[in-house]
Protein backbone atom coordinates (compact mmCIF):
# COMPACT_ATOMS: atom_id res chain seq x y z
CA UNK A 1 0.00 0.00 0.00
CA UNK A 2 1.05 3.56 -0.61
CA UNK A 3 0.05 6.92 0.83
CA UNK A 4 1.07 10.42 -0.11
CA UNK A 5 1.30 12.32 3.16
CA UNK A 6 1.84 16.07 2.95
CA UNK A 7 3.20 15.66 -0.57
CA UNK A 8 5.65 12.86 0.25
CA UNK A 9 4.94 9.36 -1.03
CA UNK A 10 5.36 6.47 1.41
CA UNK A 11 5.15 2.70 1.22
CA UNK A 12 2.99 1.40 4.05
CA UNK A 13 3.80 -1.86 5.80
CA UNK A 14 1.12 -1.83 8.53
CA UNK A 15 -1.67 -4.43 8.31
CA UNK A 16 -4.50 -3.41 5.93
CA UNK A 17 -7.04 -3.01 8.73
CA UNK A 18 -4.72 -0.77 10.76
CA UNK A 19 -6.27 2.64 11.08
CA UNK A 20 -4.93 5.56 9.12
CA UNK A 21 -4.28 7.15 12.51
CA UNK A 22 -2.04 4.26 13.56
CA UNK A 23 -0.14 4.37 10.27
CA UNK A 24 0.41 8.12 10.48
CA UNK A 25 1.52 8.19 14.09
CA UNK A 26 3.29 4.86 14.59
CA UNK A 27 4.68 3.98 11.17
CA UNK A 28 5.25 7.36 9.48
CA UNK A 29 5.76 9.35 12.73
CA UNK A 30 3.38 12.10 11.67
CA UNK A 31 2.07 12.95 15.12
CA UNK A 32 -0.23 15.94 14.77
CA UNK A 33 -3.32 13.71 14.43
CA UNK A 34 -4.03 12.74 18.04
CA UNK A 35 -5.26 9.42 19.35
CA UNK A 36 -8.14 10.62 21.51
CA UNK A 37 -11.24 8.47 21.86
CA UNK A 38 -10.33 6.30 18.86
CA UNK A 39 -14.00 5.72 18.14
CA UNK A 40 -14.87 8.75 16.05
CA UNK A 41 -16.29 10.89 18.81
CA UNK A 42 -13.66 13.52 19.63
CA UNK A 43 -12.31 14.75 16.29
CA UNK A 44 -8.69 14.98 17.44
CA UNK A 45 -7.49 12.64 14.66
CA UNK A 46 -9.15 14.57 11.80
CA UNK A 47 -7.03 14.78 8.64
CA UNK A 48 -7.79 15.55 5.01
CA UNK A 49 -8.05 12.51 2.73
CA UNK A 50 -8.04 13.66 -0.88
CA UNK A 51 -9.11 17.04 0.45
CA UNK A 52 -12.06 15.82 2.55
CA UNK A 53 -12.00 15.92 6.35
CA UNK A 54 -11.98 12.39 7.72
CA UNK A 55 -11.55 10.66 11.04
CA UNK A 56 -8.21 8.84 10.75
CA UNK A 57 -9.25 6.54 13.63
CA UNK A 58 -12.26 5.24 11.66
CA UNK A 59 -10.40 4.74 8.39
CA UNK A 60 -8.77 1.41 7.52
CA UNK A 61 -5.55 2.19 5.69
CA UNK A 62 -6.40 -0.30 2.93
CA UNK A 63 -9.56 1.72 2.24
CA UNK A 64 -7.48 4.78 1.33
CA UNK A 65 -4.57 3.06 -0.44
CA UNK A 66 -3.08 5.57 -2.87
CA UNK A 67 -4.79 8.58 -1.30
CA UNK A 68 -3.33 12.00 -0.59
CA UNK A 69 -3.39 12.76 3.12
CA UNK A 70 -2.86 16.22 4.57
CA UNK A 71 -2.13 16.85 8.24
CA UNK A 72 -1.14 19.98 10.16
CA UNK A 73 2.49 19.25 9.23
CA UNK A 74 1.53 19.88 5.60
CA UNK A 75 -0.12 23.27 6.10
CA UNK A 76 2.51 25.87 6.91
CA UNK A 77 5.98 26.42 8.31
CA UNK A 78 6.65 27.92 11.75
CA UNK A 79 7.50 31.25 10.13
CA UNK A 80 4.85 31.00 7.42
CA UNK A 81 1.68 29.64 8.99
CA UNK A 82 -1.50 29.02 6.98
CA UNK A 83 -4.28 31.61 7.45
CA UNK A 84 -6.16 29.21 9.75
CA UNK A 85 -3.04 28.52 11.82
CA UNK A 86 -2.29 32.25 12.02
CA UNK A 87 -5.82 32.95 13.22
CA UNK A 88 -5.58 30.22 15.89
CA UNK A 89 -2.29 31.78 17.05
CA UNK A 90 -3.57 35.34 17.09
CA UNK A 91 -6.86 34.49 18.80
CA UNK A 92 -5.38 32.27 21.52
CA UNK A 93 -7.42 29.35 20.20
CA UNK A 94 -5.36 26.64 21.91
CA UNK A 95 -5.08 25.76 25.57
CA UNK A 96 -3.62 22.30 26.19
CA UNK A 97 -3.45 21.85 22.41
CA UNK A 98 -4.58 18.23 22.22
CA UNK A 99 -7.67 18.99 20.12
CA UNK A 100 -6.05 21.76 18.09
CA UNK A 101 -4.85 19.68 15.15
CA UNK A 102 -8.32 18.30 14.57
CA UNK A 103 -9.96 21.72 14.84
CA UNK A 104 -7.37 23.23 12.48
CA UNK A 105 -7.91 20.54 9.83
CA UNK A 106 -11.70 20.86 10.10
CA UNK A 107 -11.33 24.64 9.78
CA UNK A 108 -9.05 24.23 6.76
CA UNK A 109 -11.71 22.09 5.09
CA UNK A 110 -14.41 24.60 6.01
CA UNK A 111 -12.36 27.45 4.54
CA UNK A 112 -11.82 25.46 1.34
CA UNK A 113 -15.58 24.93 1.04
CA UNK A 114 -16.52 28.54 1.83
CA UNK A 115 -14.16 31.43 1.43
CA UNK A 116 -16.28 34.37 2.48
CA UNK A 117 -17.65 35.49 5.81
CA UNK A 118 -19.20 32.71 7.83
CA UNK A 119 -21.97 33.00 10.39
CA UNK A 120 -20.94 31.76 13.83
CA UNK A 121 -23.68 29.14 13.61
CA UNK A 122 -22.15 27.77 10.39
CA UNK A 123 -18.76 27.51 12.07
CA UNK A 124 -20.19 25.85 15.15
CA UNK A 125 -22.06 23.35 12.98
CA UNK A 126 -18.92 22.57 10.95
CA UNK A 127 -16.87 22.03 14.11
CA UNK A 128 -19.57 20.21 16.06
CA UNK A 129 -17.80 16.86 15.90
CA UNK A 130 -14.77 18.22 17.75
CA UNK A 131 -14.31 18.23 21.49
CA UNK A 132 -12.13 20.66 23.44
CA UNK A 133 -11.91 19.38 27.01
CA UNK A 134 -10.39 22.70 28.08
CA UNK A 135 -13.72 24.11 26.80
CA UNK A 136 -11.98 26.82 24.80
CA UNK A 137 -14.67 26.88 22.14
CA UNK A 138 -15.29 30.64 22.04
CA UNK A 139 -11.69 31.41 21.07
CA UNK A 140 -11.67 28.60 18.52
CA UNK A 141 -14.82 29.90 16.82
CA UNK A 142 -13.38 33.45 16.95
CA UNK A 143 -10.24 32.19 15.20
CA UNK A 144 -12.10 30.38 12.46
CA UNK A 145 -14.34 33.40 11.89
CA UNK A 146 -11.22 35.57 11.49
CA UNK A 147 -9.28 33.12 9.31
CA UNK B 1 -4.61 -13.37 10.50
CA UNK B 2 -7.40 -11.49 8.81
CA UNK B 3 -7.90 -11.93 5.09
CA UNK B 4 -8.65 -8.49 3.68
CA UNK B 5 -10.36 -8.00 0.33
CA UNK B 6 -10.65 -4.53 -1.19
CA UNK B 7 -13.42 -4.84 -3.77
CA UNK B 8 -12.90 -2.69 -6.86
CA UNK B 9 -16.33 -3.35 -8.35
CA UNK B 10 -19.80 -4.44 -7.39
CA UNK B 11 -19.15 -7.88 -8.97
CA UNK B 12 -15.99 -8.32 -6.93
CA UNK B 13 -17.85 -7.34 -3.77
CA UNK B 14 -20.69 -9.80 -4.47
CA UNK B 15 -18.27 -12.63 -5.30
CA UNK B 16 -16.08 -12.01 -2.28
CA UNK B 17 -19.09 -11.79 0.04
CA UNK B 18 -20.46 -15.13 -1.15
CA UNK B 19 -22.87 -16.45 1.48
CA UNK B 20 -21.47 -14.01 4.01
CA UNK B 21 -20.08 -16.74 6.27
CA UNK B 22 -17.30 -15.22 8.40
CA UNK B 23 -17.26 -11.98 6.39
CA UNK B 24 -17.11 -8.59 8.10
CA UNK B 25 -18.13 -5.79 5.76
CA UNK B 26 -16.32 -2.48 6.15
CA UNK B 27 -17.88 0.45 4.29
CA UNK B 28 -17.47 3.84 6.00
CA UNK B 29 -15.99 2.12 9.04
CA UNK B 30 -17.70 4.32 11.59
CA UNK B 31 -19.19 1.39 13.51
CA UNK B 32 -16.85 -1.49 12.63
CA UNK B 33 -13.43 0.14 12.89
CA UNK B 34 -13.58 0.98 16.62
CA UNK B 35 -14.65 -2.61 17.28
CA UNK B 36 -11.55 -3.86 15.46
CA UNK B 37 -9.19 -1.25 16.92
CA UNK B 38 -10.26 -1.96 20.47
CA UNK B 39 -10.06 -5.73 20.00
CA UNK B 40 -13.77 -6.47 20.37
CA UNK B 41 -13.97 -7.83 16.82
CA UNK B 42 -11.38 -9.96 15.03
CA UNK B 43 -12.70 -10.61 11.51
CA UNK B 44 -11.72 -13.81 9.70
CA UNK B 45 -12.35 -12.06 6.40
CA UNK B 46 -12.86 -8.34 5.98
CA UNK B 47 -14.50 -7.04 2.83
CA UNK B 48 -13.84 -3.36 2.15
CA UNK B 49 -16.51 -1.99 -0.16
CA UNK B 50 -15.73 1.73 -0.16
CA UNK B 51 -14.38 1.51 -3.70
CA UNK B 52 -16.80 -1.10 -5.02
CA UNK B 53 -18.95 1.37 -6.91
CA UNK B 54 -21.92 0.90 -4.61
CA UNK B 55 -22.43 4.62 -4.02
CA UNK B 56 -24.76 6.93 -5.90
CA UNK B 57 -28.36 8.04 -6.25
CA UNK B 58 -30.34 7.48 -9.44
CA UNK B 59 -33.89 7.32 -10.74
CA UNK B 60 -35.19 4.09 -12.19
CA UNK B 61 -38.77 3.40 -13.32
CA UNK B 62 -40.09 6.27 -11.24
CA UNK B 63 -38.28 5.15 -8.12
CA UNK B 64 -35.26 6.62 -6.36
CA UNK B 65 -32.48 4.06 -6.04
CA UNK B 66 -29.73 4.75 -3.51
CA UNK B 67 -26.58 2.64 -3.51
CA UNK B 68 -25.65 1.08 -0.18
CA UNK B 69 -22.28 2.82 -0.22
CA UNK B 70 -23.80 6.30 -0.52
CA UNK B 71 -22.63 8.46 2.36
CA UNK B 72 -25.04 10.18 4.69
CA UNK B 73 -23.52 13.49 3.58
CA UNK B 74 -24.79 12.73 0.09
CA UNK B 75 -28.29 12.08 1.48
CA UNK B 76 -28.66 15.39 3.28
CA UNK B 77 -30.79 16.76 0.43
CA UNK B 78 -32.63 13.50 -0.21
CA UNK B 79 -36.42 13.30 -0.29
CA UNK B 80 -38.08 13.85 3.09
CA UNK B 81 -38.07 12.48 5.71
CA UNK B 82 -34.79 10.79 4.69
CA UNK B 83 -32.95 14.09 4.17
CA UNK B 84 -33.73 15.41 7.64
CA UNK B 85 -32.74 12.10 9.25
CA UNK B 86 -29.41 12.12 7.38
CA UNK B 87 -28.67 15.74 8.30
CA UNK B 88 -29.17 15.01 11.99
CA UNK B 89 -26.68 12.14 12.19
CA UNK B 90 -23.51 12.96 14.14
CA UNK B 91 -21.28 15.59 12.51
CA UNK B 92 -20.23 16.37 8.95
CA UNK B 93 -17.04 14.31 9.08
CA UNK B 94 -18.90 11.23 10.28
CA UNK B 95 -21.63 11.84 7.71
CA UNK B 96 -18.90 11.97 5.06
CA UNK B 97 -17.83 8.43 5.97
CA UNK B 98 -20.96 6.67 7.24
CA UNK B 99 -23.09 4.92 4.62
CA UNK B 100 -26.75 4.11 4.02
CA UNK B 101 -25.98 0.38 4.07
CA UNK B 102 -24.15 0.63 7.36
CA UNK B 103 -26.99 2.58 8.91
CA UNK B 104 -29.49 -0.04 7.77
CA UNK B 105 -27.36 -2.88 9.16
CA UNK B 106 -26.34 -1.09 12.37
CA UNK B 107 -26.78 -3.25 15.45
CA UNK B 108 -28.14 -1.55 18.55
CA UNK B 109 -25.27 0.28 20.26
CA UNK B 110 -24.15 -0.39 23.83
CA UNK B 111 -25.64 2.88 25.07
CA UNK B 112 -28.47 3.65 22.72
CA UNK B 113 -30.25 2.81 19.50
CA UNK B 114 -28.49 3.27 16.16
CA UNK B 115 -29.83 3.29 12.64
CA UNK B 116 -31.23 6.81 12.50
CA UNK B 117 -32.41 6.37 8.88
CA UNK B 118 -34.48 3.26 9.48
CA UNK B 119 -37.74 4.99 10.40
CA UNK B 120 -37.49 7.19 7.31
CA UNK B 121 -36.99 4.14 5.09
CA UNK B 122 -39.98 2.40 6.72
CA UNK B 123 -42.17 5.45 6.21
CA UNK B 124 -41.07 5.60 2.56
CA UNK B 125 -42.01 1.92 2.12
CA UNK B 126 -38.47 1.31 0.84
CA UNK B 127 -37.26 -1.96 -0.63
CA UNK B 128 -33.83 -3.37 0.11
CA UNK B 129 -31.83 -5.27 -2.48
CA UNK B 130 -29.18 -7.51 -0.98
CA UNK B 131 -27.04 -10.48 -1.86
CA UNK B 132 -25.91 -13.49 0.16
CA UNK B 133 -26.90 -17.14 0.51
CA UNK B 134 -29.42 -17.93 -2.24
CA UNK B 135 -28.28 -14.97 -4.32
CA UNK B 136 -29.82 -11.58 -4.79
CA UNK B 137 -33.19 -10.70 -3.28
CA UNK B 138 -35.35 -7.63 -2.92
CA UNK B 139 -37.65 -7.25 0.06
CA UNK B 140 -39.48 -4.57 2.05
CA UNK B 141 -37.22 -2.81 4.53
CA UNK B 142 -39.44 -4.05 7.38
CA UNK B 143 -38.70 -7.66 6.39
CA UNK B 144 -34.99 -6.92 6.07
CA UNK B 145 -34.91 -5.39 9.54
CA UNK B 146 -36.91 -8.26 10.98
CA UNK B 147 -34.61 -10.98 9.61
CA UNK B 148 -31.47 -8.96 10.32
CA UNK B 149 -28.41 -8.15 8.24
CA UNK B 150 -26.51 -11.34 9.10
CA UNK B 151 -25.35 -13.04 5.93
CA UNK B 152 -26.59 -10.23 3.67
CA UNK B 153 -24.66 -7.58 1.75
CA UNK B 154 -26.94 -4.63 1.02
CA UNK B 155 -26.61 -3.42 -2.56
CA UNK B 156 -29.17 -0.65 -2.74
CA UNK B 157 -32.41 0.74 -1.37
CA UNK B 158 -35.26 2.07 -3.48
CA UNK B 159 -38.54 3.86 -2.91
CA UNK B 160 -41.15 5.97 -4.67
CA UNK B 161 -41.37 9.59 -3.64
CA UNK B 162 -44.30 10.12 -1.25
CA UNK B 163 -46.97 12.76 -1.80
CA UNK B 164 -46.10 14.30 1.56
CA UNK B 165 -43.81 13.52 4.46
CA UNK B 166 -43.04 14.83 7.93
CA UNK B 167 -40.85 13.97 10.88
CA UNK B 168 -40.48 14.91 14.53
CA UNK B 169 -37.80 14.01 17.04
CA UNK B 170 -36.56 14.63 20.52
CA UNK B 171 -34.18 17.53 20.17
CA UNK B 172 -30.67 16.16 20.23
CA UNK B 173 -28.40 18.34 22.34
CA UNK B 174 -25.06 17.27 20.96
CA UNK B 175 -23.53 16.05 17.72
CA UNK B 176 -22.16 12.93 19.35
CA UNK B 177 -25.38 11.38 20.63
CA UNK B 178 -27.66 9.12 18.66
CA UNK B 179 -31.17 10.44 18.12
CA UNK B 180 -33.18 9.64 21.24
CA UNK B 181 -36.42 9.05 19.35
CA UNK B 182 -37.78 10.00 15.96
CA UNK B 183 -41.12 9.58 14.25
CA UNK B 184 -41.38 9.62 10.46
CA UNK B 185 -44.67 9.82 8.59
CA UNK B 186 -45.39 9.73 4.88
CA UNK B 187 -48.53 9.69 2.77
CA UNK B 188 -48.65 8.15 -0.69
CA UNK B 189 -51.89 7.86 -2.65
CA UNK B 190 -54.00 8.18 0.48
CA UNK B 191 -52.01 5.56 2.39
CA UNK B 192 -50.40 6.73 5.63
CA UNK B 193 -47.22 5.13 6.93
CA UNK B 194 -45.79 5.93 10.35
CA UNK B 195 -42.54 4.58 11.81
CA UNK B 196 -40.57 5.11 14.98
CA UNK B 197 -36.85 4.83 15.60
CA UNK B 198 -35.14 5.00 18.96
CA UNK B 199 -37.80 3.14 20.89
CA UNK B 200 -36.35 -0.34 20.51
CA UNK B 201 -33.41 -2.16 18.98
CA UNK B 202 -34.66 -1.30 15.49
CA UNK B 203 -37.17 1.03 13.92
CA UNK B 204 -40.76 -0.24 13.72
CA UNK B 205 -43.96 0.75 11.94
CA UNK B 206 -46.97 1.72 13.95
CA UNK B 207 -49.92 0.18 12.16
CA UNK B 208 -52.21 1.18 15.03
CA UNK B 209 -51.51 4.86 14.34
CA UNK B 210 -51.73 4.35 10.59
CA UNK B 211 -55.18 2.79 10.88
CA UNK B 212 -56.64 5.00 13.61
CA UNK B 213 -54.85 8.32 13.12
CA UNK B 214 -54.69 8.39 16.94
CA UNK B 215 -51.19 9.32 18.14
CA UNK B 216 -51.68 7.69 21.56
CA UNK B 217 -52.14 4.30 19.88
CA UNK B 218 -48.41 4.28 19.03
CA UNK B 219 -47.82 2.50 22.33
CA UNK B 220 -49.84 -0.45 20.96
CA UNK B 221 -46.94 -1.16 18.60
CA UNK B 222 -43.94 0.11 20.53
CA UNK B 223 -42.65 -0.91 23.95
CA UNK B 224 -40.20 1.80 24.97
CA UNK B 225 -37.05 0.71 26.75
CA UNK B 226 -34.51 2.15 29.18
CA UNK B 227 -31.05 3.01 27.97
CA UNK B 228 -28.34 5.60 28.57
CA UNK B 229 -30.18 8.20 26.49
CA UNK B 230 -33.62 8.07 28.09
CA UNK B 231 -35.85 6.03 30.38
CA UNK B 232 -38.75 3.91 29.18
CA UNK B 233 -41.08 6.19 31.19
CA UNK B 234 -39.78 9.29 29.38
CA UNK B 235 -40.04 7.61 26.01
CA UNK B 236 -43.61 6.46 26.66
CA UNK B 237 -44.64 10.02 27.59
CA UNK B 238 -42.87 11.75 24.70
CA UNK B 239 -43.48 9.31 21.86
CA UNK B 240 -47.23 10.08 21.42
CA UNK B 241 -46.34 13.80 21.37
CA UNK B 242 -43.83 13.22 18.58
CA UNK B 243 -46.38 11.19 16.62
CA UNK B 244 -48.94 13.98 17.02
CA UNK B 245 -46.44 16.58 15.83
CA UNK B 246 -45.47 14.52 12.80
CA UNK B 247 -49.13 13.88 11.89
CA UNK B 248 -50.04 17.56 12.34
CA UNK B 249 -47.10 18.56 10.18
CA UNK B 250 -48.10 16.01 7.55
CA UNK B 251 -51.66 17.35 7.59
CA UNK B 252 -50.41 20.84 6.74
CA UNK B 253 -48.32 19.77 3.76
Amino acid sequence: MRLTVNGVEHDVASPPLATLLHVLREELVVTSPKAGCQQGGCGACTVLVDGEPRRACLTAVAAVDGAEVTTVEGLGEPDALSPVQTAFHEHYAAQCGFCTSGFVMAAEALRTRSNGDLEREEIIEALSGHLCRCTGYVKIVDAVAAS
Amino acid sequence: MTEVIVAASREEAVDAFGDGEGVTVVAGGTIVMPEITHGRLAPKRALLIGRAGLAGVRSENGRTVIGAGTTLADLEDAVEPLGTCARRVADLEIRGQATLGGNLCAPPGPEGPRGDLQAALLALDAEVRSTGAGGERTEPVADFLASGPEGRLVLDVSFAEPDAAATASVRRPHAHAYTVMRVCAARTGGELRVAVSGAGPQAVRSRAVEQSGDADRVLDDVSPHDDALASAWYRSKVLPVLVRRALDDLENR
